[in-house]
């Protein structure tokens, strides 16, 4: 191998310990029995595990930021594809300014959404309820549900819907039998991204909690922001165990889907 | 594929409706506080324009705008250092060793932000990971948290994913007989690589400049929680402003103005780059 090929690999593989090797330290450290989690931990214990699964603020918080999440998800599937189906085949005024309004909460800063609803929500009594977050998160949520779903849409071979109709099926039933199956994978890849985009957003919701209602991120960031609560690092691997399981199921899935092609 | 999808004023038809749902739920939740943000900064503690005068006035203030930009800068440069080089390789790679740049890209992209912040607090800090190797080295502690170093090394973390992933989709579709092309001619390889291939790239590194620079503008978790008193950015500004003394309207006039500078940036690059693209590849 060359000299610049050898640099090359070596630079290529710090970058990757540097962007994944941090991420699993906090692993070992969960598993440490001092508050001070120093690493490599002196001894062992379950206790930061123990706190999360007994605390009520922790317990609380997580089915919180679930609920939110799921509710978030279905809102923007059902907005997200409609607006896709529109935009897509449809024929509307302005569809540059809808296009932008569509994209725009993805590109300005979480901070100033977080600012700007916080202000209103709370003329509205709407901080601190669930109602709120989902409102928030759905709009920060929607521009992905609508990009997955309307690239779907674009390479849709429309004929197949001419041919159920011609049939004698009806729009509705064209459209439930024949479109939404055919359009279902991107469907779920938007549903995952907007289940994400709620249950790991920070910003905007350490606006809007408060003791009446608190979400496991701002739950999260309470703990590591002024003093460090231990507890955050065995919350932190139990959310790791289910991105890298996500993640060997989606590879475990394509390998299958190989095979059978 | 609808032929018909020209522009010009038309009424919506049947398909068209679908969308007023999405557009008027975001004109409710998102467009109008934004405005009102924007009334607010004009308007909050009395009408006019002294919350503005108060932030250009203010050698501080500034120094934060300033700051906020430094650190955007340094963030994109470090990124595209190290992201350059990274998806050039996952070019070169055999499938299987670009699958796992690939994943070392995709883990920390969908690890929740939060996890990762809070793993750089342990590593960095003075009793964390680094500084135990180095004492244990025999050398002194090295401070590497509430300061600009942690700032960029939590930032360019988070950012890499963003740079390398339109990076490489550019260089997927440059031919790379046009390397050997010009070695043919006798050119040297470092010359052919920077004089032939390198330019072909740029679009996908104007992509991923801007999309660095733009977001790194906004951040507020990675530097409240890694940066220091000293390379305060705006974004922690405009929550001070708000937890710490409820100055609303001086809050708003942040906001509007990290907003224009944003939206400023935002429609330059749109004439360079497509932003639907950019999003789609990244988070």
């Amino acid at each position: 191998m060359r000299p610049a090929r050898v640099a090359l690999w070596a630079l290529a593989a710090l970058t990757a310990l540097y962007l994944v090797l941090p991420v699993f330290v906090v692993v070992p450290m969960s598993f440490s029995d001092s508050a001070f989690l120093e690493f490599p931990p002196q001894e062992w214990s379950l206790r930061w595990y123990e706190n999360f699964f007994t605390d009520l603020t922790w317990l609380d918080s997580t089915i919180a930021s679930l609920q939110i999440a799921v509710q978030v998800t279905l809102l923007s599937l059902v907005l997200g594809t409609a607006a896709a189906l529109g935009m897509v085949r449809g024929r509307y005024p302005l569809r540059a300014l809808v296009s932008g309004l569509v994209m725009a909460p993805v590109l300005v800063p979480y901070v100033i959404v977080g600012l700007a609803v916080y202000a209103v929500f709370l003329q509205l009594g709407l901080t601190e309820t669930a109602l709120g977050f989902v409102l928030v998160h759905t709009a920060l949520a929607v521009p992905y549900v609508v990009i997955t779903v309307s690239s779907a849409l674009m390479s849709f071979d429309r004929r197949l819907e001419h041919a159920a109709m011609g049939l004698g099926a009806g729009p509705v039933t064209t459209f439930a039998t024949v479109t939404l199956p055919l359009i279902a994978p991107s469907l779920a890849g938007g549903a995952v991204f907007a289940f994400v985009t709620s249950f790991d957003e920070v910003v905007t919701s350490v606006f809007l909690s408060g003791p009446d209602l608190t979400t496991l991120p701002v739950q999260m960031w309470s703990g590591v922001r002024v003093q460090i609560d231990p507890t955050v690092a065995a919350v932190s691997s139990m959310l790791l165990l289910v991105t890298l399981s996500l993640f060997a199921g989606a590879g475990v899935a394509r390998l299958v889907r190989r095979r059978k092609a | 594929m609808t032929g018909e999808a020209v522009t010009g004023r038309r009424l919506p038809d049947g398909w068209g409706f679908l969308v007023l749902p999405l557009v008027a739920f975001l004109l409710v939740v998102f467009v109008h506080p934004l405005i009102s943000v924007l009334a607010r900064s004009l308007s909050d503690p009395e009408p006019g324009l002294g919350n503005y005068a108060a932030f250009f006035d203010s050698p501080v203030y500034l120094d934060v705008l300033v700051n906020t930009f430094v650190v955007a800068g340094l963030v994109t440069l470090v990124t595209l250092v190290l992201g350059f080089p990274y998806a050039y390789l996952m070019t070169l790679a055999t499938p299987f060793w670009r699958g796992v740049l690939m994943a070392a890209v995709l883990v920390p992209f969908w690890t929740s932000l939060l996890v990762r912040t809070f793993a750089w607090v342990l590593i960095l800090r003075d009793t964390g990971v680094v500084n135990e190797v180095i004492g244990a080295l025999g050398g002194q502690p090295v401070p590497l948290l509430r300061n600009l170093a942690g700032v960029l090394i939590g930032m360019v973390q988070v950012m890499l994913p963003f740079a390398v992933l339109p990076i490489y989709a550019t260089m997927r579709g440059v031919d790379r007989r046009l390397l050997q092309a010009a070695e043919g001619l006798g050119a040297r390889p470092a010359f052919a690589f920077w004089r032939v291939y390198a330019p072909l790239t740029l679009p996908g590194v104007a992509a991923a400049t801007l999309l660095v620079f733009v977001s790194s503008l906004g951040f507020y978790v990675t530097p409240a929680l890694l940066g220091g008193p000293q390379n305060v950015m705006i974004g922690e500004l405009i929550v001070q402003q708000l937890s710490g003394v409820l100055r609303w309207g001086f809050a708003s006039a942040l906001a509007v103005i990290l907003l224009v500078v944003t939206g400023v940036l935002l429609l330059l690059a749109a004439r360079v780059v497509d932003l639907r693209r950019m999003i789609g590849g990244g988070r």
